[in-house]
């Protein structure tokens, strides 16, 4: 019995709860809302612009200057060497390829099953699609040899006859990442028209000038929107298996050598999962640092948001704990003897403890913590977790490939990786990414502002008697 | 596009023999003078940066006191029939050569990703990472036959391409067939235990496949089926 009056306890204290904590619950008038957009777009801090020119001054030094040294004195001046031919750099370019996912998992994913919650930070993850592809391509730009002769990746008619050699799978990813960062920016695009129409309304100046250009001649008539929701349609649907099959090619690169530790049949979905591992994390970073750091963002990010994507997390942490299992299981499992060697230098090497950091960061830290609503639902501490993750998933890929790469099957050559430049380089993207955020928030509504007005119709609150009831309609 | 292929088609190949190897690197100089290597330095070359197109590798087996060195195994590119580092390379820099059944590398149209490198079995590729300095006289000494690299390109042993076609050439030139023993690689040459045998394995007769056919030969990693042109003599 006691049971019992817990377990109705617990409900009534759901039932109990105040529906308008939720955004969709709690409308506010159009004008009010947009304005309320426009403002946070408009109002800039003095420590915007610390931060921004710090950041400008870190992607110069770090970005264009270090790049410009590397170029000139070439890869000697970064760390890999024989048998590391790739190192961080490509562990960056996976990372930022990784990063990317989440933003189309989350945008399109959540958009194609109707989640709710997803309507505040669609764009928020779109954005972080597009800037995480520019830095995974300056990554794959810095690590090659001769970066000024890369266009012959394109596939173009020339004297030569010459195409690229479609066998090699840089050249698969060289499409996929080119056609993945085409997509994902119409993608983006799309859904922003209205909102641009919007600020183009509310804005006077150079402001209306870019706007205006932007908006397409959008006005919000009826085809202008069955127009848009066909294409938004096609474009979630279609972007889905782009997205699915980009970081599948990645990880080809190295499923595909003659490798220990690489030729692994899992690596594809491993590879995904792992990117949507870092990515949601990184989407609850940039989300929590939106709502705190800009005007009125407190009102569309909610603790409830913060709380679905940290089910996220953890669903995905758990995933992602499966595959990782699956795929050193069987490698363990085949005897080979220098994935042997590969495997005890993992762990007992040098580097052991990014081994264990790992499973701490990934699977021990997100299955302790994000179980708890309350963990969930705390800015600092979820942001805290993304944090974490995302640090895990870089030990993740720094294992696969520089670590990796140490143990070949000639012992003659098994030499350790000491990264170099590539570090610099390194901060230099991280610091153009959020530089480049940070230019976009003050351009474009960060908000959809649309699809939460939408979603606010759909929802109502109806009296039932004495209870009040919520109430979905069906939008379509 | 189908790409010509010359009347002459040879197998070339090379037979290492470990008993006779003494470990003395006189190849690796040679090979380094033949082919343009230039000297990496030291500090570099500790770091696995080391410009060499073949290597002495030594082992020791067994723990302290109990050491035993085990016999030199001098390792160059294996030249594979199925080679691993050719379909990964994203712009054909590293090709098969039809005529000389050999890999080699396209100097000029490498870009630098070093993914063949990545997928050599046998590590033999080696990075050009920076500009190499050759104080004077060493360019004085630079071999007009062999392309001198810059930074930024992949580069690997090409059993002395420039000599083979030297000696098809010759040959050609005075109507007659190419003799065995008639081209030899600078490591070949250079040998002073005759460990290395350079020749036609498309010949049963010439030296090289009569000891390839050896109870001692083995191919190294060839459990991966790259079908490696070098056969090494097993050691004891």
């Amino acid at each position: 019995m006691a049971v019992t009056a817990g377990t109705l306890q617990h409900a009534q204290v759901e039932e109990h709860e105040d529906p308008r904590e939720s955004l969709m619950y709690d409308p506010k008038p159009r004008g009010e809302m947009n304005g309320m957009v426009m403002e946070s777009m408009q109002t800039t801090s003095w420590k915007f612009w610390v931060v921004a020119i710090l950041l400008s001054i870190v992607v110069v030094v770090c970005l264009f200057g270090a790049w410009g040294y590397l170029i000139a004195n070439g890869l000697g001046v970064a760390g890999v060497n024989r048998p590391s031919y790739w190192g961080i750099f490509l562990v960056n370019t996976v990372f930022w390829v990784g990063i990317s996912h989440a933003g189309t998992f989350v945008s399109a994913l959540l958009r194609v099953f109707k989640a709710e919650f997803r309507r505040p930070f669609t764009r928020a993850a779109e954005l972080m699609t597009t800037f995480g592809l520019i830095q995974a391509g300056l990554c794959i730009f810095m690590h090659m040899g001769r970066v000024w002769l890369s266009y012959w990746l394109i596939p173009y008619p020339n004297e030569r006859g010459l195409w690229p050699n479609f066998h090699s799978p840089l050249a698969w990813d060289f499409l996929a990442i080119t056609t993945y960062i085409l997509a994902s920016t119409m993608y983006l695009f799309l859904p922003l028209i209205p909102d641009l129409a919007m600020a183009r309304d509310r804005s006077t100046g150079w402001r209306k000038v870019f706007f205006r250009i932007l908006a397409l001649g959008f006005r919000g008539t009826e085809g202008e929107w069955t127009h848009l929701r066909i294409a938004m349609g096609i474009f979630a649907f279609a972007i889905l298996p782009v997205m699915f099959s980009v970081h599948t090619i990645v990880s080809w690169d190295f499923a595909v050598a003659t490798r220990p530790g690489w030729s692994s049949t899992i690596f594809g979905p491993y590879f995904v999962v792992g990117a949507l591992q870092s990515g949601i994390a990184a989407v609850a970073m940039v989300v929590i640092i939106i709502r705190s750091s800009m005007k009125h963002m407190k009102y569309f990010i909610r603790p409830e948001h913060l709380d679905a994507l940290g089910k996220l997390m953890l669903v995905v942490s758990m995933a992602w704990a499966y595959f990782f299992f699956n795929d050193y299981m069987v490698q363990w499992y085949g005897g080979d003897k220098f994935t042997h060697y590969l495997m005890h230098f993992q762990e007992k090497g040098p580097l052991g403890w990014m081994w264990f950091a790992l499973l701490i960061f990934n699977v021990v830290i997100p299955w302790l913590f994000l179980w708890n609503r309350k963990v969930r639902r705390n800015p600092a501490l979820l942001f805290t977790i993304g944090l974490i993750i995302n640090i895990g998933m870089w030990f993740e890929r720094y294992l696969i490939i520089p670590v990796g790469l140490t143990i070949n099957r000639m012992p003659f050559s098994w030499r350790l990786y000491k990264p170099g430049i590539e570090v610099v380089l390194g901060i230099g993207t991280l610091a153009f990414f959020i530089l480049l955020y940070m230019i976009a928030t003050r351009l474009i509504p960060i908000v959809p502002v649309w699809e939460i007005q939408e979603g606010q119709m759909a929802h109502s609150l109806r009296k039932v008697g004495k209870a009040t009831v919520k109430s979905v309609s069906e939008l379509e | 596009m189908e790409i010509p292929i010359e009347e002459s088609q040879h197998k070339w190949g090379m037979v290492i023999d470990q008993d006779l190897c003494t470990g003395c690197q006189a190849c690796v100089t040679a090979c380094a003078m033949e082919n343009n290597i230039p000297f990496g330095g030291e500090s570099d070359a500790e770091y696995g940066r080391s410009m060499q197109w073949i290597q002495v590798q030594r082992f020791w087996e067994g723990s302290y006191p109990d050491v035993r060195m085990t016999p030199f195994q001098p390792i160059l590119c294996q030249q594979c029939g199925h080679a691993p580092c050719e379909p990964v390379c994203p712009v054909y820099a590293s090709v098969h050569s039809r005529t000389e059944q050999i890999n080699l590398q396209v100097y000029n149209r490498c870009v630098g990703t070093r993914y063949c490198a990545n997928n050599c079995p046998y590590q033999m590729r080696v990075f050009n990472w920076r500009d190499y300095q050759r104080p004077d006289p060493l360019p004085n000494q630079l071999n007009p036959s062999v392309t001198v690299r810059r930074r930024g390109i992949m580069e690997k042993c090409t059993f002395c391409v420039q000599r083979i076609k030297h000696a098809e050439d010759q040959a050609k030139s005075e109507n007659r067939l190419l003799a065995d023993g008639e081209v030899q690689t600078a490591c070949a040459q250079v040998c002073p235990s005759n460990a290395i045998i350079f020749g036609r394995l498309d010949d049963p007769e010439s030296r090289v496949s009569i000891l390839a056919r050896n109870g001692r030969a083995l191919q190294m990693l060839d459990y991966l089926g790259t079908l490696p042109s070098v056969t090494y003599l097993k050691g004891a």
